[in-house]
């Protein structure tokens, strides 16, 4: 692996990677059982200059921020490359979103160059803030011959012969602009810059090196933050070689598993959930004999594994489900979101350790993994090295807030010193999230204290964000937060919305109200949809710029009612 | 080819059975995640399910955004 301390920028290191290890398979893509491409670290550098050099040619340099918005596949890397050694600063955006919300991002990051997949662009083409777009160069990759794309160029044509110009950026300059949240109200973009990415580099990779024959599983999207840097920067600066599977079914997943003999995979609480599902189905379906023998056999596997893993060991033990996971099979890793104890333990029984982690765009991805020395099912691991965690205000119990500092903390908040000085307050980042650290350094984490929720794929919602989804209601006023917000609880796990309505004066929430409130929670994407209402009969208080009091408002809601007051939608 | 209301109530169907609810009990607008009680995984699973009977492909994006089967059925329309 590359020893990232003698690099300034991601840029410079994989420049360098691309030179160290030219023979060697670097990306793959898969479109079902369907290989689309295959890649040695020359041949993608070789994929990638001639758009740097046109990239180049249409005037990114230095600083020029360019947006990627495009689902997992080859080209989001070899685009962020080409940014990179350009000098750009990359604005990963979730493709996820509604248009109308990559819209505003855009508009906040002020990006100059977009880099989009067909079917994304067509959406934003046909949203209403379009005309408003700012980029000067957008370039669509996969669109069909023929197809209007409303002034923008297309990416496999958008190259040039011309030899470009690396172009060098400082470890304190901004590598990346992410957003954690705000596409509602008050956008949350995440400056991040080389060091931080570095530095998280070099921790990850030493508890988990990576090298050339090493095979990466992305199923997650590259902009989210856990895929960009262990199934981008991760892999690629220690020679290993990455498969991008561009779909989430299962049976495309089992069969990518066997097909490329996968070393390692990321992945959220859900899929992890729907695999071990998959696995309990089977092994129940299995006829008693074999069923008993094969739990004497996790049970055996268990009771040797438990200082360590033995993936040797476990592999002969338990030879039909390492298999069926292609029988090289590693680790998994899992993030974004709380996972149940009883899974991780799970699949560390048959064999396949999954180290659960902790972190946040902010914290520039991973703050704690587990180290599996030994495993511990029931935290989220211990600080990765170089990261300092203290717990602030602990109660009695030792909890209180989850606060870290470290070279990987963003630098700040775009355009919002405010929010900056709140979150980061004495080089210290404040989580919002409540935790205990154990007598043997490891995080144990409760609920936050924070005004959010996350689920279970990984998504932080903010009630704030989802509040322009209501505005117009028959209602004084309304207010979205965070059911455990409003009523706190030491649980991580089936969060939810709740929406405070406060009527006009002598009138009630009738079923007219209920309807639009209903038609409105439909209209929002599946996973940010409020679960209840809750009537409320008093003034919310408010700010002098007559901004909701979110906090005195909860506290006046904590203090009369109780959960069993949320009437569900 | 079929139209737009046979295909919806041809996705129905094949949801009921699928996630073993009632037919009766579902309508074209309907918010499939919240009636079914599943999640985005398990939607997938449908659209693998609805590939077969149709015999098309569906990326996995056409199912973003969609939340009632009757935009389900406008998704599956257009590559009939």
């Amino acid at each position: 692996m590359l020893d990232l301390r003698e690099y300034q920028s991601l840029g410079e290191a994989l420049r360098a990677a691309l030179e160290r290890w030219p023979d060697e398979i670097c990306l793959m893509e898969a479109d079902r059982d369907r290989e689309k491409v295959r890649l040695t670290y020359r041949q993608f550098k070789e994929a990638a200059l001639p758009l740097a050099s046109a990239l180049q040619d249409a005037e990114l340099g230095s600083g020029t921020r360019a947006a990627i918005i495009m689902t997992n596949q080859s080209k989001w890397l070899i685009s962020a490359y080409a940014i990179f050694f350009c000098g750009g600063i990359l604005v990963p955006l979730d493709y996820k979103l509604p248009a109308a919300e990559q819209l505003q991002l855009l508009a906040h990051s002020k990006v100059e160059f977009l880099i989009v997949e067909y079917h994304l662009w067509r959406a934003i083409m046909q949203t209403d803030g379009f005309k408003n777009l700012a980029a000067r160069v957008v370039l669509v990759t996969e669109a069909p011959s023929g197809a209007d794309l409303g002034g923008a160029k297309r990416w496999e044509e958008f190259n040039s012969e011309r030899e470009p110009e690396f172009v060098p950026r400082g470890r304190q300059e901004a590598a990346c602009i992410v957003y954690s949240s705000g596409t509602g109200g008050r956008p949350k973009g995440c400056v991040l810059t080389h060091e931080n990415y570095l530095e998280q580099c070099m921790a990850l990779t030493s508890l988990y090196p990576f090298s050339p024959g090493v095979r990466y599983l992305s199923i997650l999207p590259t902009n989210h933050a856990i895929d960009f840097m262990i199934g981008f920067i991760g892999p690629f600066t220690c020679g290993a070689a990455v498969v991008h599977l561009r779909t989430l079914r299962p049976e495309f997943i089992r069969e990518a598993f066997r097909r490329y003999k996968i070393t390692y995979m990321t992945l959220v609480p859900m899929v992890l959930k729907s695999l071990e599902r998959g696995l309990r189905q089977r092994f129940a379906e299995l006829p008693k004999g074999r069923r008993t023998v094969l739990n004497t056999l996790i049970k055996t596997n268990r009771a040797l594994t438990r200082r360590k893993p033995n993936m040797k060991l476990s592999r002969t033990l338990l030879p039909q489900v390492h298999d069926a996971f292609g029988g090289e099979l590693r680790a998994f890793f899992v993030g974004g979101a709380f996972t149940e104890p009883a899974t991780l333990q799970f699949f560390y029984d048959l064999g396949i350790p999954v180290g659960n982690g902790y972190g946040c765009t902010e914290a520039g991805t991973v703050i704690t993994l587990n180290d599996f020395k030994p495993f511990r099912a029931d935290t989220v691991g211990k600080p990765l090295p170089g990261i300092a965690v203290k717990i602030m205000n602990a109660d009695a119990e030792g909890i209180g807030e989850v606060a870290v500092r470290s070279k990987t903390i963003m630098s700040k908040y775009l355009d919002d010193p405010e929010m900056t000085s709140q979150t980061i307050v004495d080089s210290w980042l404040m989580t919002g999230d409540l935790g205990r650290i154990d007598s043997t350094g490891h995080l144990q984490l409760f609920g936050r204290k924070k005004n959010m929720i996350v689920t279970e794929e990984g998504k932080n919602i903010y009630p704030e964000d989802i509040e322009t989804a209501f505005e117009g209601l028959a209602v004084k006023e309304f207010c979205v937060f965070a059911a455990n917000y409003l009523w706190p609880q030491r649980s991580m796990v089936d969060e939810q919305l709740v929406i405070v309505l406060h009527s006009e004066a002598g009138k009630t929430i009738d079923k007219d109200l209920l309807e639009d409130l209903a038609a409105r929670n439909r209209r929002l994407t599946n996973y940010k949809r409020i679960h209840g209402y809750l009537a409320w009969d008093q003034d919310f208080p408010l700010t002098a710029s007559m901004k909701i009091k979110r906090g005195e408002l909860a506290e006046k809601i904590r203090g009369a009612v109780d959960r069993s007051a949320v009437a569900v939608l | 080819m079929s139209s737009l209301q046979s295909t919806t109530e041809e996705v129905m169907r094949l949801a009921a059975e699928h996630f073993k609810v009632p037919p009766e009990q579902l309508t074209p607008d309907d918010d499939f995640f919240k009636k079914l009680g599943i999640n985005s995984l398990q939607a997938l699973d449908l659209l693998t399910r609805i590939e077969h009977h149709f015999k098309i492909e569906l990326p996995d994006y056409e199912l973003q955004g969609v939340s009632d089967f009757r935009t389900l059925a406008e998704r599956i329309q257009t590559r009939l």
